[in-house]
């Protein structure tokens, strides 16, 4: 529920988002400076993102070994020069691997993330300005699908759609991963859309004669995008950690691909006498979506006005 | 409050109905057939004759409607079919392994509210010491760390410090409540890590706010103890929405019990449903969702009626 007061947050990340007016003469520092300024626990969590970003869009050339390359002169060999964070149970580089999967990770937990914010972002709004019936009929919808738990509605759509990849990309796991998060970003959604459905703005672009697809789109979304901003956040650590767990599971990405989950759960018959195979992923997976959370309370606590100090 | 079980119950039923329509048709948009999927799955050479003879023994040459109408039977007298994979039936599959997993849930639970309270507690009232800052560490932890690799790690702690595993082979409470534990309470620490740390979060706010409220202070210049105050006045109403909360919480928990099961080799319901989805054992897939989707919401029931018993300020 954010009041679109002039100069609140939600104007603000609003302001940022759309083009810029004309003729302002002294332009105010961007917004993600002003973020890092007010929220050091949060810019913290900016940059180690922004540094995983990096590393992981580098892994082809940080990466010391092939992460598919096996050696079976060199398996279950602890943490060397050679290889810095050791080799697994078919010789290959530990490192090389941990990078790649970062690529997985990433690439996955964004995208799914995205998907189910924005799907469930616009269906959101949308049941909130339409109200009546259709509302009450897609909150009966979202009610029954939050019903089952995440990871084993994500586990029987796996299931169902089978591990089939489009362009190189695992279209279902990431489908897998994005539904389940659509009812969740729904009914946040729809209850702070709602607020906005009964200020005057809106009844004047209806009057206006504007189409619902404009009024949804142009007016009701930007008003939302601050807490668009903070569930993807959010969302995206859930996301990886979700990817990992299926991964696990061998309900995710498949071998030969290099993934944080499957590095964990081909480690399950060894790590006991290599605990490197398992420590480092982990460590990983525990980094990432720490950083992701730690951004996302920060975004809360910035974009929220009552928080304001 | 009778009349809001009674009418609470009573809504359970829509619910339950629309859920099990939900899955019994999600499971049936797949294209192509079950059996055949199963059977030609790996390019097998299977004869029609023997394709025709499963989908008979399966009930699935009956039209859509018969099948829907023998499954919300089956519902209703527990009779959820056979599995499609070791041919026994679904309700002998699950009861097997229900009381280890809900045993392992309310571990879990346990492990989770009792340390989330506490640390909680802690980290409200020594608020930007070094215990706060250190309780605040773990909790982000918790939140950012997969359980089935806590579990992989206390197995390492285990045997590396004590040289010792816990049992392989479950042992009902009653027969041997040392047994039991000593086999149970590892997964239960690794699940309910995020519990914790997601309650303990939550207390500490809910704390501080209520510290600042004025019957606090009325409390405080009455000359209260101030550890009466805490416990009698702070933290029975802090922990309201903690109640909320465990409800939230608990999808999260069947989630890691169905990972975490795998570490510990545990034969719970977590195992059965991975083993389903792995042989595309439809029957048993769908029991499964069936069985998951009916404790959360029956859950999530008892934490509404708990909640309007624990606040008299809410009367239905």
């Amino acid at each position: 529920m954010l009041p679109s007061t002039p100069g609140s947050a939600t104007d603000a990340v609003a302001a940022s988002l759309l083009p810029k007016a004309a003729g302002v003469e002294r332009r105010p520092r961007p917004a993600w400076l002003r973020f890092m300024a007010d929220e050091p626990l949060g810019a913290v969590g900016l940059l180690v993102v922004a540094t995983l970003v990096v590393v992981v869009a580098l892994a082809r050339f940080i990466a010391p070994y092939d992460p598919l390359e096996v050696d079976f002169m060199a398996m279950l060999q602890a943490p060397s020069a050679a290889h810095i964070m050791g080799t697994d149970q078919m010789g290959r580089d530990v490192f090389s691997r941990l990078l790649y999967g970062g690529t997985t990770a990433l690439s996955v937990g964004v995208i799914s993330a995205f998907l189910g914010c924005t799907l469930g972002a616009l269906i959101g709004t949308a049941s909130a300005y339409f109200g009546g019936k259709i509302d009450l009929y897609v909150q009966r919808v979202n009610d029954i699908v939050l019903v089952f738990p995440g990871i084993v509605l994500a586990m029987v759509i796996v299931s169902l759609l089978g591990r089939g990849q489009v362009m190189g990309l695992d279209l279902n796991v990431i489908l897998a991963i994005a539904i389940p998060i659509v009812p969740q970003v729904v009914r946040v959604i729809r209850s702070s859309a709602l607020t906005l459905r009964e200020l005057p703005y809106i009844d004047a672009a209806r009057a206006a004669g504007f189409s619902h697809l404009r009024i949804i789109c142009r007016h009701m979304a930007p008003n939302v995008m601050a807490i668009y901003l903070i569930l993807l956040t959010v969302n995206i650590a859930q996301a990886i950690l979700l990817e990992a767990s299926l991964s696990f599971l061998g309900l995710g990405i498949t071998e030969p691909k290099a993934t944080w989950g499957l590095m964990l759960s081909g480690a399950s018959q060894y790590y006991r006498d290599a605990p490197w195979l398992i420590i480092f992923p982990g460590i990983a997976i525990g980094v990432t979506v720490f950083a992701f959370n730690l951004l996302g309370d920060a975004l809360r606590d910035w974009l929220d006005p009552r928080l304001r100090r | 409050m009778w009349a809001y079980t009674s009418k609470r119950l009573f809504l359970m039923l829509p619910t339950l109905l629309v859920v099990a329509t939900v899955i019994f048709f999600l499971l049936r948009v797949v294209p192509g057939d079950i059996v055949e999927l199963k059977l030609l799955g790996d390019g097998g050479m299977v004869s029609q004759a023997t394709i025709d003879q499963e989908r008979a023994r399966l009930g699935l040459d009956q039209p859509l409607l018969v099948q829907y109408f023998n499954w919300m039977v089956g519902l209703v007298t527990f009779d959820f079919g056979t599995s499609m994979w070791t041919g026994r039936a679904v309700s002998e599959e699950i009861a097997g392994r229900l009381m280890l997993s809900i045993e392992l849930a309310i571990l879990a639970s346990i492990v989770g509210l009792a340390l989330g309270i506490v640390l909680g507690t802690l980290s409200a009232l020594l608020r930007n010491t070094w215990v706060d800052h250190l309780i605040r560490l773990l909790t982000l932890g918790g939140m950012a760390l997969p359980s089935f690799w806590i579990g992989m790690l206390i197995i390492l702690f285990l045997l590396y410090i004590f040289d010792w595993l816990p049992p392989m082979t479950y042992t009902p409470f009653f027969t041997d409540p040392w047994a039991n534990l000593s086999q149970l309470i590892w997964p239960a620490l690794a699940v309910g890590y995020r519990y914790a740390a997601v309650v303990a979060r939550l207390v500490r706010s809910s704390i501080m706010e209520v510290m600042n409220e004025d019957y606090i202070r009325t409390a405080r210049a009455k000359g209260v103890y101030e550890r009466l105050i805490i416990v009698r006045h702070a933290m029975r109403n802090a922990l309201l929405p903690v109640v909320t909360l465990s409800g939230l919480e608990f999808a999260f928990l069947i989630g890691g019990l169905v990972v975490t099961e795998q570490v510990f080799n545990l034969n719970g319901i977590g195992k059965l449903f991975i083993d389903a989805i792995d042989n595309s054992d439809y029957v048993l897939i769908q029991s499964v969702v069936m069985l998951m989707a009916f404790i959360f919401i029956v859950v999530n029931l008892i934490v509404d009626l708990l909640y309007a018993a624990l606040d008299p300020r809410i009367r239905y």
